[in-house]
Protein backbone atom coordinates (compact mmCIF):
# COMPACT_ATOMS: atom_id res chain seq x y z
CA UNK A 1 0.00 0.00 0.00
CA UNK A 2 2.94 2.25 0.88
CA UNK A 3 4.67 1.54 -2.08
CA UNK A 4 1.80 2.60 -4.28
CA UNK A 5 1.07 5.80 -2.71
CA UNK A 6 4.68 6.85 -3.63
CA UNK A 7 4.72 5.96 -7.35
CA UNK A 8 1.33 8.20 -7.56
CA UNK A 9 2.96 11.29 -5.51
CA UNK A 10 5.86 10.90 -8.11
CA UNK A 11 3.61 10.40 -10.98
CA UNK A 12 1.69 13.74 -10.18
CA UNK A 13 4.59 15.88 -11.06
CA UNK A 14 4.92 14.16 -14.50
CA UNK A 15 3.17 15.82 -17.30
CA UNK A 16 5.76 16.54 -20.00
CA UNK A 17 8.37 14.75 -22.17
CA UNK A 18 10.87 13.29 -19.91
CA UNK A 19 14.75 14.36 -20.44
CA UNK A 20 16.23 11.14 -17.89
CA UNK A 21 14.78 8.54 -17.05
CA UNK A 22 15.22 5.63 -14.14
CA UNK A 23 13.22 2.11 -13.96
CA UNK A 24 13.94 0.40 -10.92
CA UNK A 25 17.45 1.24 -10.60
CA UNK A 26 19.25 -0.92 -7.87
CA UNK A 27 22.85 -0.23 -7.36
CA UNK A 28 25.85 -2.43 -5.53
CA UNK A 29 29.36 -1.54 -4.11
CA UNK A 30 30.36 -5.00 -3.69
CA UNK A 31 27.30 -7.11 -1.31
CA UNK A 32 26.09 -3.37 -0.08
CA UNK A 33 22.95 -1.96 -1.86
CA UNK A 34 23.41 1.37 -2.46
CA UNK A 35 20.38 2.35 -4.30
CA UNK A 36 16.97 0.10 -3.75
CA UNK A 37 15.11 0.39 -6.59
CA UNK A 38 14.62 4.14 -7.77
CA UNK A 39 12.14 5.02 -10.92
CA UNK A 40 12.09 8.58 -11.52
CA UNK A 41 11.76 11.02 -14.44
CA UNK A 42 13.37 14.32 -15.02
CA UNK A 43 11.86 17.18 -17.32
CA UNK A 44 13.99 18.78 -19.89
CA UNK A 45 15.40 22.57 -19.30
CA UNK A 46 14.51 22.29 -15.30
CA UNK A 47 16.76 22.67 -12.53
CA UNK A 48 16.29 19.43 -10.80
CA UNK A 49 17.80 18.87 -6.99
CA UNK A 50 18.85 16.35 -5.56
CA UNK A 51 18.30 16.15 -1.24
CA UNK A 52 18.81 13.65 1.33
CA UNK A 53 21.48 12.93 4.40
CA UNK A 54 25.28 12.35 3.99
CA UNK A 55 25.15 8.55 2.58
CA UNK A 56 21.80 7.99 1.14
CA UNK A 57 22.93 7.52 -2.32
CA UNK A 58 22.59 10.84 -4.36
CA UNK A 59 26.35 10.90 -5.65
CA UNK A 60 25.66 7.62 -6.85
CA UNK A 61 22.46 8.01 -8.94
CA UNK A 62 23.87 10.99 -10.45
CA UNK A 63 26.59 9.41 -11.53
CA UNK A 64 24.77 6.96 -13.72
CA UNK A 65 23.25 9.41 -15.72
CA UNK A 66 26.82 10.39 -17.53
CA UNK A 67 28.29 6.10 -16.45
CA UNK A 68 31.07 7.64 -14.32
CA UNK A 69 30.40 4.66 -11.58
CA UNK A 70 31.66 2.32 -14.13
CA UNK A 71 35.35 2.56 -13.12
CA UNK A 72 34.29 1.98 -9.61
CA UNK A 73 35.44 -1.60 -8.12
CA UNK A 74 32.73 -3.72 -7.19
CA UNK A 75 29.79 -1.89 -9.20
CA UNK A 76 26.65 -2.82 -10.01
CA UNK A 77 23.64 -2.26 -11.75
CA UNK A 78 20.07 -3.08 -12.08
CA UNK A 79 17.17 -1.43 -13.83
CA UNK A 80 17.57 0.73 -16.47
CA UNK A 81 18.40 4.36 -17.32
CA UNK A 82 17.14 6.44 -20.48
CA UNK A 83 18.23 9.52 -21.76
CA UNK A 84 15.46 10.77 -24.46
CA UNK A 85 14.21 7.30 -24.83
CA UNK A 86 17.30 5.50 -25.06
CA UNK A 87 18.60 2.95 -22.98
CA UNK A 88 22.04 4.92 -21.78
CA UNK A 89 24.05 1.21 -20.74
CA UNK A 90 22.71 -0.70 -24.11
CA UNK A 91 25.89 -2.38 -26.20
CA UNK A 92 25.41 0.44 -28.68
CA UNK A 93 26.32 3.11 -26.76
CA UNK A 94 29.86 4.56 -26.82
CA UNK A 95 29.95 6.11 -23.64
CA UNK A 96 32.37 8.63 -24.67
CA UNK A 97 30.11 10.21 -26.17
CA UNK A 98 26.99 9.84 -23.63
CA UNK A 99 29.64 12.13 -21.81
CA UNK A 100 29.61 14.78 -24.28
CA UNK A 101 26.37 14.91 -23.93
CA UNK A 102 25.72 14.80 -20.27
CA UNK A 103 28.01 17.04 -18.78
CA UNK A 104 29.31 17.00 -15.04
CA UNK A 105 30.50 19.55 -12.73
CA UNK A 106 31.98 18.01 -9.67
CA UNK A 107 32.12 19.03 -5.73
CA UNK A 108 35.63 20.33 -5.88
CA UNK A 109 36.92 22.55 -8.34
CA UNK A 110 38.97 20.28 -10.94
CA UNK A 111 40.75 22.22 -13.40
CA UNK A 112 43.15 20.45 -15.30
CA UNK A 113 47.02 21.78 -14.35
CA UNK A 114 47.57 22.98 -17.67
CA UNK A 115 46.58 27.24 -19.21
CA UNK A 116 42.66 28.29 -19.16
CA UNK A 117 42.22 27.60 -22.44
CA UNK A 118 43.06 24.58 -22.73
CA UNK A 119 41.02 23.34 -19.96
CA UNK A 120 37.86 25.00 -21.64
CA UNK A 121 39.38 23.64 -25.23
CA UNK A 122 39.93 20.05 -23.60
CA UNK A 123 36.61 18.61 -24.63
CA UNK A 124 37.05 19.57 -28.03
CA UNK A 125 40.37 18.70 -28.68
CA UNK A 126 39.70 15.31 -27.75
CA UNK A 127 37.34 14.87 -29.91
CA UNK A 128 39.61 15.74 -32.77
CA UNK A 129 38.61 20.06 -33.44
CA UNK A 130 41.99 21.54 -34.20
CA UNK A 131 40.77 24.62 -36.00
CA UNK A 132 42.01 27.14 -34.38
CA UNK A 133 39.86 29.93 -34.59
CA UNK A 134 36.89 27.71 -34.00
CA UNK A 135 38.46 26.53 -30.77
CA UNK A 136 39.00 30.06 -29.65
CA UNK A 137 34.93 31.56 -30.31
CA UNK A 138 34.32 28.31 -28.12
CA UNK A 139 36.61 28.99 -25.28
CA UNK A 140 35.38 32.41 -25.37
CA UNK A 141 31.86 31.85 -25.87
CA UNK A 142 31.99 29.38 -23.19
CA UNK A 143 33.52 31.70 -20.57
CA UNK A 144 31.30 34.32 -21.35
CA UNK A 145 28.38 32.13 -20.37
CA UNK A 146 30.32 31.50 -17.11
CA UNK A 147 30.39 35.04 -16.38
CA UNK A 148 33.98 34.53 -16.49
CA UNK A 149 35.77 35.97 -19.60
CA UNK A 150 36.06 39.59 -18.17
CA UNK A 151 38.55 38.30 -15.83
CA UNK A 152 40.51 35.59 -17.83
CA UNK A 153 40.66 37.50 -21.12
CA UNK A 154 44.30 38.74 -20.82
CA UNK A 155 45.58 35.68 -19.69
CA UNK A 156 44.16 32.49 -21.22
CA UNK A 157 47.72 31.03 -20.58
CA UNK A 158 47.53 31.55 -17.43
CA UNK A 159 47.70 28.12 -15.44
CA UNK A 160 43.89 27.33 -14.12
CA UNK A 161 45.46 26.60 -10.68
CA UNK A 162 46.14 30.08 -10.25
CA UNK A 163 42.26 31.05 -9.98
CA UNK A 164 40.45 31.30 -6.93
CA UNK A 165 38.34 28.70 -6.33
CA UNK A 166 34.96 29.95 -7.40
CA UNK A 167 36.63 30.93 -10.53
CA UNK A 168 37.97 27.67 -10.86
CA UNK A 169 34.65 25.92 -10.46
CA UNK A 170 32.70 28.27 -13.16
CA UNK A 171 35.76 27.19 -14.70
CA UNK A 172 34.84 23.83 -14.64
CA UNK A 173 31.63 24.18 -15.69
CA UNK A 174 33.03 26.61 -18.75
CA UNK A 175 34.81 23.47 -19.90
CA UNK A 176 31.54 21.27 -19.38
CA UNK A 177 29.37 24.28 -21.61
CA UNK A 178 32.30 23.91 -24.62
CA UNK A 179 31.37 20.65 -25.58
CA UNK A 180 27.78 21.85 -26.08
CA UNK A 181 26.20 18.95 -23.85
CA UNK A 182 22.42 18.86 -23.38
CA UNK A 183 22.23 17.41 -19.36
CA UNK A 184 24.94 19.09 -16.91
CA UNK A 185 25.16 17.14 -13.65
CA UNK A 186 26.17 18.99 -10.55
CA UNK A 187 27.70 16.83 -7.65
CA UNK A 188 27.23 19.86 -4.80
CA UNK A 189 29.04 22.23 -7.05
CA UNK A 190 29.05 24.79 -4.86
CA UNK A 191 29.92 23.29 -1.19
CA UNK A 192 33.75 23.93 -1.37
CA UNK A 193 33.16 27.61 -2.02
CA UNK A 194 32.52 30.73 -0.30
CA UNK A 195 28.70 32.96 -0.46
CA UNK A 196 29.88 35.62 -3.13
CA UNK A 197 31.03 32.97 -5.79
CA UNK A 198 28.22 30.61 -4.52
CA UNK A 199 25.83 33.35 -5.14
CA UNK A 200 27.93 33.64 -8.45
CA UNK A 201 27.66 29.82 -9.55
CA UNK A 202 23.30 30.12 -8.41
CA UNK A 203 22.64 32.70 -10.81
CA UNK A 204 24.71 30.59 -14.24
CA UNK A 205 22.59 27.84 -13.00
CA UNK A 206 19.29 29.76 -13.16
CA UNK A 207 20.19 31.10 -16.50
CA UNK A 208 21.56 27.62 -17.96
CA UNK A 209 18.36 26.22 -17.42
CA UNK A 210 16.96 27.86 -20.39
CA UNK A 211 19.04 25.41 -23.25
CA UNK A 212 20.14 22.40 -20.45
CA UNK A 213 18.62 19.81 -17.94
CA UNK A 214 20.45 20.25 -15.13
CA UNK A 215 20.28 17.91 -11.66
CA UNK A 216 22.00 19.23 -8.43
CA UNK A 217 22.87 17.34 -5.48
CA UNK A 218 22.84 19.67 -2.63
CA UNK A 219 23.02 19.66 1.35
CA UNK A 220 22.11 23.72 1.45
CA UNK A 221 18.62 23.87 1.80
CA UNK A 222 17.88 27.45 0.70
CA UNK A 223 20.34 26.42 -2.45
CA UNK A 224 17.79 23.84 -3.24
CA UNK A 225 14.65 25.72 -2.90
CA UNK A 226 16.27 28.90 -4.49
CA UNK A 227 17.34 27.26 -7.83
CA UNK A 228 15.21 24.36 -8.32
CA UNK A 229 12.37 23.62 -9.97
CA UNK A 230 11.98 19.73 -8.42
CA UNK A 231 13.73 18.08 -5.93
CA UNK A 232 13.97 14.49 -5.44
CA UNK A 233 14.38 13.55 -0.86
CA UNK A 234 16.50 10.19 -0.89
CA UNK A 235 16.92 8.50 2.57
CA UNK A 236 19.16 5.41 3.06
CA UNK A 237 19.20 4.28 -0.81
CA UNK A 238 15.35 5.14 -2.02
CA UNK A 239 13.44 8.29 -3.36
CA UNK A 240 11.26 9.36 -0.78
CA UNK A 241 9.38 12.31 -2.61
CA UNK A 242 9.82 13.62 -5.69
CA UNK A 243 7.79 17.12 -6.44
CA UNK A 244 7.82 20.71 -7.10
CA UNK A 245 10.51 22.15 -5.00
CA UNK A 246 8.11 24.57 -3.52
CA UNK A 247 5.67 21.80 -2.68
CA UNK A 248 8.94 19.69 -0.94
CA UNK A 249 9.62 22.91 1.05
CA UNK A 250 6.20 23.72 1.98
CA UNK A 251 4.00 20.94 2.31
CA UNK A 252 5.48 17.94 1.98
CA UNK A 253 3.48 14.59 1.88
CA UNK A 254 5.80 12.34 3.89
CA UNK A 255 7.13 12.97 7.41
CA UNK A 256 10.55 11.85 6.87
CA UNK A 257 10.93 15.05 4.06
CA UNK A 258 9.60 17.16 6.34
CA UNK A 259 11.87 16.41 9.47
CA UNK A 260 14.68 16.42 6.95
CA UNK A 261 14.38 19.81 5.77
CA UNK A 262 13.18 21.44 8.87
CA UNK A 263 16.70 20.37 10.18
CA UNK A 264 15.43 17.71 12.98
CA UNK A 265 17.62 14.75 11.24
CA UNK A 266 19.93 14.35 8.62
CA UNK B 1 59.97 13.26 38.84
CA UNK B 2 63.26 9.92 38.40
CA UNK B 3 60.71 8.63 35.75
CA UNK B 4 61.09 12.00 33.92
CA UNK B 5 64.73 12.09 34.14
CA UNK B 6 65.33 8.24 33.22
CA UNK B 7 62.90 9.10 30.26
CA UNK B 8 64.61 11.90 28.96
CA UNK B 9 68.11 10.35 29.45
CA UNK B 10 66.90 7.38 26.96
CA UNK B 11 65.66 10.37 24.52
CA UNK B 12 69.42 12.03 24.97
CA UNK B 13 71.09 8.00 24.59
CA UNK B 14 68.91 7.37 21.39
CA UNK B 15 69.55 10.44 19.92
CA UNK B 16 73.59 10.35 19.91
CA UNK B 17 73.05 6.48 18.61
CA UNK B 18 70.71 8.53 15.83
CA UNK B 19 73.05 10.62 14.74
CA UNK B 20 76.04 7.98 15.05
CA UNK B 21 74.35 5.57 12.70
CA UNK B 22 73.18 8.56 10.22
CA UNK B 23 76.97 9.53 9.66
CA UNK B 24 77.96 6.22 9.64
CA UNK B 25 77.55 5.42 5.94
CA UNK B 26 78.27 9.22 5.44
CA UNK B 27 81.39 9.26 6.91
CA UNK B 28 82.76 5.85 5.47
CA UNK B 29 81.75 7.08 2.07
CA UNK B 30 83.35 10.42 2.39
CA UNK B 31 86.55 8.85 3.67
CA UNK B 32 86.61 6.44 0.51
CA UNK B 33 86.03 9.45 -1.86
CA UNK B 34 89.34 11.12 -0.24
CA UNK B 35 91.00 8.14 -0.72
CA UNK B 36 90.48 7.11 -3.84
CA UNK B 37 90.75 11.73 -4.66
CA UNK B 38 94.11 11.60 -3.36
CA UNK B 39 95.25 8.79 -5.44
CA UNK B 40 93.31 9.84 -8.55
CA UNK B 41 92.84 13.01 -8.85
CA UNK B 42 96.01 13.80 -10.55
CA UNK B 43 95.46 10.89 -12.99
CA UNK B 44 92.60 12.53 -14.60
CA UNK B 45 93.29 15.00 -17.71
CA UNK B 46 92.03 15.05 -21.42
CA UNK B 47 94.17 12.07 -22.42
CA UNK B 48 93.43 9.57 -19.74
CA UNK B 49 89.41 10.36 -21.03
CA UNK B 50 90.80 9.99 -24.72
CA UNK B 51 93.34 7.48 -24.46
CA UNK B 52 92.46 3.74 -25.59
CA UNK B 53 93.42 1.29 -22.95
CA UNK B 54 97.56 0.33 -23.21
CA UNK B 55 99.56 -2.01 -21.61
CA UNK B 56 101.46 0.91 -20.18
CA UNK B 57 99.42 2.25 -17.00
CA UNK B 58 100.67 6.17 -18.27
CA UNK B 59 99.65 5.66 -21.89
CA UNK B 60 96.61 4.17 -20.80
CA UNK B 61 92.96 6.02 -20.89
CA UNK B 62 89.06 5.33 -20.43
CA UNK B 63 88.06 5.94 -23.81
CA UNK B 64 86.74 2.85 -24.56
CA UNK B 65 85.15 1.96 -21.78
CA UNK B 66 83.07 5.30 -21.33
CA UNK B 67 81.63 4.83 -24.69
CA UNK B 68 80.88 1.55 -23.68
CA UNK B 69 78.98 3.02 -20.68
CA UNK B 70 77.61 5.39 -23.04
CA UNK B 71 76.28 3.36 -25.60
CA UNK B 72 74.56 0.84 -23.17
CA UNK B 73 73.31 3.80 -20.87
CA UNK B 74 71.66 5.17 -24.16
CA UNK B 75 70.39 1.57 -25.47
CA UNK B 76 68.98 0.88 -22.30
CA UNK B 77 67.00 3.66 -21.75
CA UNK B 78 65.53 3.25 -25.69
CA UNK B 79 64.75 -0.27 -24.38
CA UNK B 80 63.30 -0.14 -20.75
CA UNK B 81 61.80 3.23 -20.95
CA UNK B 82 58.97 2.52 -23.51
CA UNK B 83 58.33 -0.98 -22.21
CA UNK B 84 58.47 -0.06 -18.54
CA UNK B 85 56.40 3.15 -19.15
CA UNK B 86 53.68 0.78 -20.97
CA UNK B 87 53.94 -1.98 -18.54
CA UNK B 88 53.28 0.46 -15.59
CA UNK B 89 50.24 2.17 -17.30
CA UNK B 90 48.79 -1.14 -18.42
CA UNK B 91 48.91 -2.23 -14.20
CA UNK B 92 48.02 1.21 -13.18
CA UNK B 93 45.18 2.28 -15.24
CA UNK B 94 43.74 -1.14 -17.40
CA UNK B 95 44.11 -4.12 -15.36
CA UNK B 96 41.35 -5.24 -13.39
CA UNK B 97 42.24 -5.05 -9.87
CA UNK B 98 41.81 -9.19 -8.91
CA UNK B 99 43.79 -12.09 -8.00
CA UNK B 100 45.58 -11.81 -11.05
CA UNK B 101 46.79 -8.37 -11.12
CA UNK B 102 47.75 -8.46 -7.05
CA UNK B 103 50.25 -11.91 -8.09
CA UNK B 104 51.43 -9.53 -10.94
CA UNK B 105 52.28 -6.74 -8.45
CA UNK B 106 54.18 -8.89 -5.57
CA UNK B 107 55.98 -10.37 -8.78
CA UNK B 108 57.21 -7.22 -10.34
CA UNK B 109 58.59 -6.06 -7.11
CA UNK B 110 60.03 -9.31 -6.26
CA UNK B 111 62.52 -9.06 -9.52
CA UNK B 112 63.78 -5.90 -8.38
CA UNK B 113 65.23 -7.83 -5.30
CA UNK B 114 66.46 -10.39 -7.78
CA UNK B 115 70.43 -10.52 -7.84
CA UNK B 116 71.38 -8.72 -10.85
CA UNK B 117 74.26 -12.01 -11.75
CA UNK B 118 71.14 -14.01 -12.49
CA UNK B 119 70.01 -11.53 -14.91
CA UNK B 120 73.40 -11.83 -16.50
CA UNK B 121 72.74 -15.44 -16.81
CA UNK B 122 69.28 -14.81 -18.20
CA UNK B 123 70.82 -12.44 -20.98
CA UNK B 124 73.64 -15.23 -21.75
CA UNK B 125 70.94 -17.89 -22.46
CA UNK B 126 68.82 -15.46 -24.50
CA UNK B 127 70.12 -12.40 -25.66
CA UNK B 128 73.71 -13.42 -26.45
CA UNK B 129 73.19 -17.37 -27.56
CA UNK B 130 69.59 -18.01 -28.34
CA UNK B 131 68.84 -14.71 -29.87
CA UNK B 132 72.64 -15.01 -31.42
CA UNK B 133 73.86 -11.38 -30.53
CA UNK B 134 76.87 -12.45 -29.13
CA UNK B 135 78.87 -10.58 -26.56
CA UNK B 136 77.86 -7.12 -28.58
CA UNK B 137 76.51 -3.51 -26.92
CA UNK B 138 72.67 -4.52 -27.35
CA UNK B 139 73.27 -7.64 -25.45
CA UNK B 140 74.67 -5.85 -22.50
CA UNK B 141 71.64 -3.31 -23.09
CA UNK B 142 69.15 -5.98 -22.79
CA UNK B 143 70.28 -7.17 -19.82
CA UNK B 144 70.49 -4.30 -18.19
CA UNK B 145 67.35 -2.71 -19.42
CA UNK B 146 65.49 -6.14 -17.66
CA UNK B 147 67.71 -5.88 -15.14
CA UNK B 148 66.04 -2.27 -14.15
CA UNK B 149 62.53 -2.77 -15.86
CA UNK B 150 60.87 -3.30 -12.50
CA UNK B 151 62.43 -0.19 -11.09
CA UNK B 152 61.17 1.71 -14.08
CA UNK B 153 57.54 0.05 -13.56
CA UNK B 154 57.07 0.59 -10.08
CA UNK B 155 58.49 4.28 -9.93
CA UNK B 156 56.25 5.00 -13.23
CA UNK B 157 53.03 3.87 -11.11
CA UNK B 158 54.26 5.52 -7.89
CA UNK B 159 54.00 8.77 -9.92
CA UNK B 160 50.83 7.60 -11.50
CA UNK B 161 49.30 6.95 -8.34
CA UNK B 162 50.07 10.18 -7.36
CA UNK B 163 47.66 12.10 -9.61
CA UNK B 164 44.93 13.04 -8.10
CA UNK B 165 41.25 11.57 -8.89
CA UNK B 166 40.03 14.40 -9.69
CA UNK B 167 41.60 14.85 -12.82
CA UNK B 168 41.25 11.29 -14.01
CA UNK B 169 37.11 12.13 -13.15
CA UNK B 170 37.40 15.45 -14.69
CA UNK B 171 38.75 13.67 -17.86
CA UNK B 172 36.42 10.87 -18.41
CA UNK B 173 33.61 12.97 -17.26
CA UNK B 174 34.67 15.30 -20.40
CA UNK B 175 34.44 12.11 -22.35
CA UNK B 176 37.85 11.18 -22.80
CA UNK B 177 38.66 7.66 -23.76
CA UNK B 178 41.27 5.81 -21.01
CA UNK B 179 44.19 6.76 -23.55
CA UNK B 180 43.39 9.97 -24.38
CA UNK B 181 42.80 10.56 -20.55
CA UNK B 182 46.54 8.63 -20.28
CA UNK B 183 48.52 10.79 -22.91
CA UNK B 184 46.50 14.13 -22.05
CA UNK B 185 46.52 13.96 -18.57
CA UNK B 186 48.26 11.24 -16.65
CA UNK B 187 51.81 11.56 -18.42
CA UNK B 188 52.30 15.11 -18.26
CA UNK B 189 51.51 15.11 -14.72
CA UNK B 190 53.56 12.60 -13.68
CA UNK B 191 56.46 13.15 -16.27
CA UNK B 192 59.04 14.55 -13.44
CA UNK B 193 58.04 11.03 -10.94
CA UNK B 194 58.44 8.87 -13.95
CA UNK B 195 61.82 10.98 -14.73
CA UNK B 196 63.22 10.59 -11.64
CA UNK B 197 62.48 7.12 -11.10
CA UNK B 198 64.12 6.23 -15.09
CA UNK B 199 67.31 8.56 -13.91
CA UNK B 200 67.56 6.74 -11.08
CA UNK B 201 66.95 3.41 -12.12
CA UNK B 202 69.62 4.45 -15.06
CA UNK B 203 72.72 5.34 -12.59
CA UNK B 204 72.07 2.17 -11.11
CA UNK B 205 72.40 0.27 -14.82
CA UNK B 206 75.39 2.29 -15.26
CA UNK B 207 77.63 0.92 -12.60
CA UNK B 208 76.71 -2.89 -13.07
CA UNK B 209 79.51 -4.96 -13.58
CA UNK B 210 78.26 -8.74 -12.93
CA UNK B 211 75.92 -8.93 -15.46
CA UNK B 212 78.33 -7.72 -18.30
CA UNK B 213 81.08 -9.57 -17.17
CA UNK B 214 78.86 -12.58 -17.81
CA UNK B 215 77.01 -12.01 -20.69
CA UNK B 216 80.79 -11.89 -21.77
CA UNK B 217 81.39 -7.91 -21.94
CA UNK B 218 85.60 -7.53 -22.66
CA UNK B 219 87.79 -6.06 -20.12
CA UNK B 220 89.82 -5.23 -23.08
CA UNK B 221 88.38 -3.80 -26.40
CA UNK B 222 91.08 -1.81 -28.62
CA UNK B 223 88.21 0.51 -30.00
CA UNK B 224 85.01 2.21 -29.22
CA UNK B 225 81.86 0.18 -30.42
CA UNK B 226 80.01 2.31 -33.57
CA UNK B 227 77.42 -0.09 -33.63
CA UNK B 228 75.48 -1.86 -31.31
CA UNK B 229 76.42 -5.53 -32.20
CA UNK B 230 79.98 -4.40 -31.94
CA UNK B 231 81.88 -5.64 -28.23
CA UNK B 232 82.39 -3.25 -25.76
CA UNK B 233 83.51 -2.60 -22.29
CA UNK B 234 82.01 -0.29 -19.73
CA UNK B 235 83.75 1.78 -16.74
CA UNK B 236 83.34 -0.68 -13.94
CA UNK B 237 84.93 -4.04 -15.63
CA UNK B 238 87.45 -1.56 -16.87
CA UNK B 239 88.21 0.00 -12.99
CA UNK B 240 87.84 -3.92 -12.02
CA UNK B 241 90.26 -4.91 -14.84
CA UNK B 242 93.06 -1.95 -14.04
CA UNK B 243 92.66 -3.01 -9.90
CA UNK B 244 94.05 -6.98 -10.84
CA UNK B 245 96.68 -5.36 -12.13
CA UNK B 246 99.76 -5.76 -10.02
CA UNK B 247 102.05 -2.57 -11.44
CA UNK B 248 101.06 0.79 -9.32
CA UNK B 249 100.26 2.50 -12.07
CA UNK B 250 97.08 0.73 -13.07
CA UNK B 251 95.90 1.92 -9.20
CA UNK B 252 96.16 5.18 -10.12
CA UNK B 253 94.25 4.45 -13.06
CA UNK B 254 91.74 2.44 -11.33
CA UNK B 255 91.09 5.24 -8.76
CA UNK B 256 90.90 8.09 -11.55
CA UNK B 257 88.22 5.92 -13.32
CA UNK B 258 86.14 5.51 -10.10
CA UNK B 259 86.30 9.19 -9.82
CA UNK B 260 84.86 9.56 -13.31
CA UNK B 261 82.04 6.69 -12.67
CA UNK B 262 80.94 8.33 -9.39
CA UNK B 263 80.54 11.65 -10.74
CA UNK B 264 78.49 10.41 -13.76
CA UNK B 265 76.38 8.79 -10.98
CA UNK B 266 76.04 11.79 -8.61
CA UNK B 267 75.61 14.07 -11.84
CA UNK B 268 72.11 11.89 -12.63
CA UNK B 269 70.82 11.20 -9.13
CA UNK B 270 70.82 15.01 -8.75
CA UNK B 271 69.19 15.24 -12.46
CA UNK B 272 66.56 13.02 -10.61
CA UNK B 273 66.49 15.36 -7.14
CA UNK B 274 66.05 18.59 -9.41
CA UNK B 275 63.05 16.61 -10.87
CA UNK B 276 61.50 15.47 -8.31
CA UNK B 277 61.30 18.52 -6.41
CA UNK B 278 60.23 20.39 -9.31
CA UNK B 279 57.25 17.89 -10.10
CA UNK B 280 56.41 17.93 -6.16
CA UNK B 281 55.76 21.61 -6.00
CA UNK B 282 52.77 21.49 -9.05
CA UNK B 283 51.03 19.30 -7.13
CA UNK B 284 51.23 21.24 -3.57
N1 LIG C 1 33.19 3.47 -4.39
C1 LIG C 1 32.42 3.01 -3.41
N2 LIG C 1 32.65 1.79 -2.88
C2 LIG C 1 31.87 1.33 -1.89
N3 LIG C 1 30.84 1.98 -1.35
C3 LIG C 1 30.56 3.20 -1.83
C4 LIG C 1 31.33 3.78 -2.88
N4 LIG C 1 30.82 5.00 -3.16
C5 LIG C 1 29.78 5.16 -2.30
N5 LIG C 1 29.62 4.09 -1.52
C6 LIG C 1 28.58 3.92 -0.49
O1 LIG C 1 27.34 4.08 -1.09
C7 LIG C 1 26.48 4.88 -0.29
C8 LIG C 1 26.02 6.07 -1.07
O2 LIG C 1 27.13 6.90 -1.32
P1 LIG C 1 26.98 8.28 -2.09
O3 LIG C 1 28.34 8.82 -2.27
O4 LIG C 1 26.18 8.08 -3.30
O5 LIG C 1 26.16 9.14 -1.02
P2 LIG C 1 25.76 10.68 -1.07
O6 LIG C 1 24.31 10.73 -0.85
O7 LIG C 1 26.29 11.32 -2.28
O8 LIG C 1 26.50 11.21 0.22
P3 LIG C 1 27.16 12.67 0.44
O9 LIG C 1 26.03 13.58 0.70
O10 LIG C 1 28.01 12.48 1.66
O11 LIG C 1 27.93 13.02 -0.77
C9 LIG C 1 27.28 5.24 0.95
O12 LIG C 1 26.90 4.38 1.99
C10 LIG C 1 28.71 5.00 0.56
O13 LIG C 1 29.45 4.57 1.68
MG1 LIG D 1 27.81 12.81 -2.66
Amino acid sequence: MGKKKKESVIESSIKRKYKLQAKDVKVWYGDFMAIKGISMDIKPNKVTAFIGPSGCGKSTFLRLFNRMNDYVDGFKMDGTINIDDKDINDKDINVELLRKQVGMVFQKPNPFPKSIFENVAYGLKIQGLKDKTFLEERVESSLKQVALWEEVKDDLNKNALALSGGQQQRLCIARTLAVEPSIILMDEPTSALDPISTAKIEELIYQLKDKYTIVIVTHNMQQASRISDNTAFFYLGDLIEYDKTNKIFTNPEKKQTENYITGRFG
Amino acid sequence: MNNIRKNRLKDQAFKIWGIFCTLLGLVLLAVFIGNILIDGIMRIDWAFVMNLPSRHAEESGIYTALMGSIWVLLLTTLIALPVGIAAAIYLEEYSKKNKLATILEVNISNLAGVPSIIYGLLGLEVFVRIMEMGASVLAGSFTLALLILPIVIVSTREALKAVPKSIRDASFAMGASKWQTVYHQLLPASFGGILTGVILALSRAVGETAPLIVIGALAYVPFAPSSPMDEFSVLPIQIFNWITRPQHGFVENAAAAIIILLLITFVMNGIAVYFRNKWQKKFK
